[in-house]
């Protein structure tokens, strides 16, 4: 357990003590102890950059988005319009009109199921997700199918948390209508061959929507080399505020889609005998969106991109592997998803301890993990168990930060003995 | 802190974790409670079996972490034999101290886990069992939820 590489923080080529400078939240003590955030799989905390966008925004040209005249409406609106390019370049997408703001990757999904899916749907038809799924990209076709008489395909994993690409394979029919997976999962970290994935599905003109929830933090997204027909992210996981977030789409989809929303700001005329729609994105936006949030997620996306999406998947990638030596040395103590290819995360269950007492004791230590399903519960119940602990990296994290919490792992062991 | 978190889990709560009281079903039962939390997944399941209103048998059964296990544990033991009016009325003054009431008098075998309030996370792990005999003794068929909705 003592014999790992002595390199620290890796050689990503990220100065991360310089990154660790820019969040304040990350200075305090938690319980007399210095915080070790690794509950980034959750939400992760915001650069200063972020926290001044959002600040700036309030405190010197706040207005309403898309109808005044007046100086700050123009000012708001070039601001939040700007993020819509931020994005593209953030996800190599062909054109910023493809950049549809919502509240987040749950929005995301459920716009799409409703105003791209459900018109298409009938009794019968299959929707493909994985068993690894989180319950947002669950819920919503269960709702569809509910209403449609479309029957909910599920593609397994194997104990390591992989799925096949023969499973995949076989699952898709001539009755298979829509694939949505998870690009990364939440819980088991088990980066998906979606690109493999994809290229199925498309050979029988499927489309793909990809969950990007846990993969945009992590790793470079490039939508048109992925493939993908939509790929849906949230602000608050990429450093930006919580309540925004992006579906993009490609745009021959988006413009035959019908609005999902009615209401301000997504029409192009109203009248009481028929209202004409705007073209997308902004078909797609009813009502003021939350300003300041596009424009703090834009600010996170900006950052992210400075220092480079390669490296900071280098960082993560060095501190998820010493994670995995370290933990996965420890007696008593089980990983949950081992796959060959992972990214941000890191599920465990101990013999002794319940995951809520390795959490309460890790946060004694200023350690901040997460313990539950995960929102992903059919995960748990293909491992049997009803929850995990989960230590989720983001890039201002060190090997230090593993240490800390191998460190605590053992006194839970040690208190359950 | 420390010295909470050792509270927490002193060994009293420790023992009843690891070696549960009255850890099986109760066969015949005549009430029945189901708890659960849709936070972390835990469930608890009470059987009890009453006889002329008292609670002549009371078992549990599920999945859950140290502090709602020995909750359920010590529940078990300090209301077997009790009178199901007295079982409420111990329920009751539980979940008011749970609640920060510091006027209730809890029996003695309950104070080891008192020490969850300095733990407001965990107060519906101690509170989870409870919950179960509440719907055990309502005979509520329906879990008994510690939430209204479900976290992400």
């Amino acid at each position: 357990m003592s014999n790992v590489d002595p390199v620290v923080n890796g050689d990503s080529g990220l100065d991360v003590d310089a990154i660790r400078a820019q969040f304040p939240i990350l200075h305090q003590a938690i319980n007399g102890k210095p915080l070790v955030y690794l509950d980034n799989g959750a939400t992760a905390q915001k650069p200063q950059a972020v926290i001044d966008a959002v600040s700036d925004c309030y405190s010197s040209y706040y207005a309403n988005i898309h109808r005044g005249v007046h100086d700050l409406s123009q000012r708001s609106t070039t601001a939040f319009e700007a993020v819509r390019g931020t994005v593209q370049r953030f996800l190599n997408a062909p054109s910023e009109d493809e950049v549809v703001f919502t509240r987040g990757t749950t929005e995301g999904i459920n716009l799409v199921a409703n105003s791209f899916v459900r018109p298409k749907l009938r009794a019968g038809d299959e929707i493909l997700v994985t068993a690894m799924e989180h319950h947002s990209n669950i819920v919503p076709w269960q709702l569809l199918c509910d209403a449609t008489g479309a029957k909910l395909v599920v593609v397994p994993f194997s104990d390591a948390g992989e799925l096949d690409l023969a499973d995949v394979a076989e699952r898709l029919t001539e009755r298979t209508k829509f694939v949505s997976i998870i690009h990364v999962s939440n819980a088991l970290g088990t980066i998906n061959p979606v690109e493999e994935i994809i290229r199925l599905a498309h050979e029988r003109d499927v489309p793909v929507l990809l969950d990007g929830a846990q993969s945009a933090p992590h790793m470079p997204v490039d939508v048109q080399a992925l493939g993908c027909d939509f790929f849906v992210f949230s602000g608050h996981k990429t450093y930006g505020p919580s309540g925004v977030g992006v579906l993009w789409g490609r745009y021959s989809l988006l413009e035959a889609m019908p609005p999902w929303h009615g209401g301000g700001d997504m029409i192009k005329t109203v009248s009481f005998e028929r209202s004409e729609f705007a073209e997308p994105p902004q078909r797609f936006e009813a009502g003021t969106p939350n300003i300041a949030g596009v424009i703090g997620m834009g600010a996170g996306l900006e950052w992210l991109m400075a220092l480079g999406l390669d490296k900071v998947a280098a960082h993560e990638a060095d501190l998820l592997a010493y994670a995995h030596d370290r933990v996965g040395a420890m007696e008593g103590v089980r990983i949950i998803g081992t796959a060959q290819r992972k990214a941000g995360a890191l599920s465990f269950v101990m013999d002794e301890a319940h995951p809520h007492d390795i959490g309460t004791i890790l946060d004694n230590d200023g350690v901040a993990i997460r313990s539950g399903h995960h929102c992903a519960q059919p995960v748990m119940q293909r491992y049997g168990i009803p929850a995990t602990a989960r230590a989720s990296f983001g890039v201002y994290n060190t090997r230090d930060d593993v240490d800390r919490l191998v460190a605590s792992i053992d006194k839970v062991r040690r208190l359950f003995a | 802190m420390a010295d909470d978190l050792m509270k927490l889990y002193q060994d009293v709560v420790l023992a009843h974790n690891r070696q549960p009281h009255n850890f099986v079903e109760v066969d015949p039962a005549t009430h029945r409670g189901h708890g659960y939390n849709p936070l972390c997944g835990d469930r608890i399941e009470l059987t009890l079996d009453v006889r002329n209103g008292v609670i002549a048998a009371i078992g549990f059964q599920g999945e859950s972490c140290a502090i709602a296990t020995a909750s359920a544990s010590l529940l078990t033991t300090t209301l077997e034999g009790r009178s199901v009016d007295d079982a409420l009325a111990v329920m009751d003054a539980f979940n008011r101290t749970l609640d920060g009431d510091e006027t209730a008098v809890v029996p003695e075998t309950l104070q080891p886990l008192l020490a969850v309030r300095a733990f407001p996370s965990r107060l519906k792990c101690a509170g989870l069992p409870w919950a179960s005999l509440s719907a055990a003794l309502a005979d509520d068929d329906a879990a008994a939820s510690t939430e209204q909705g479900q976290g992400t």
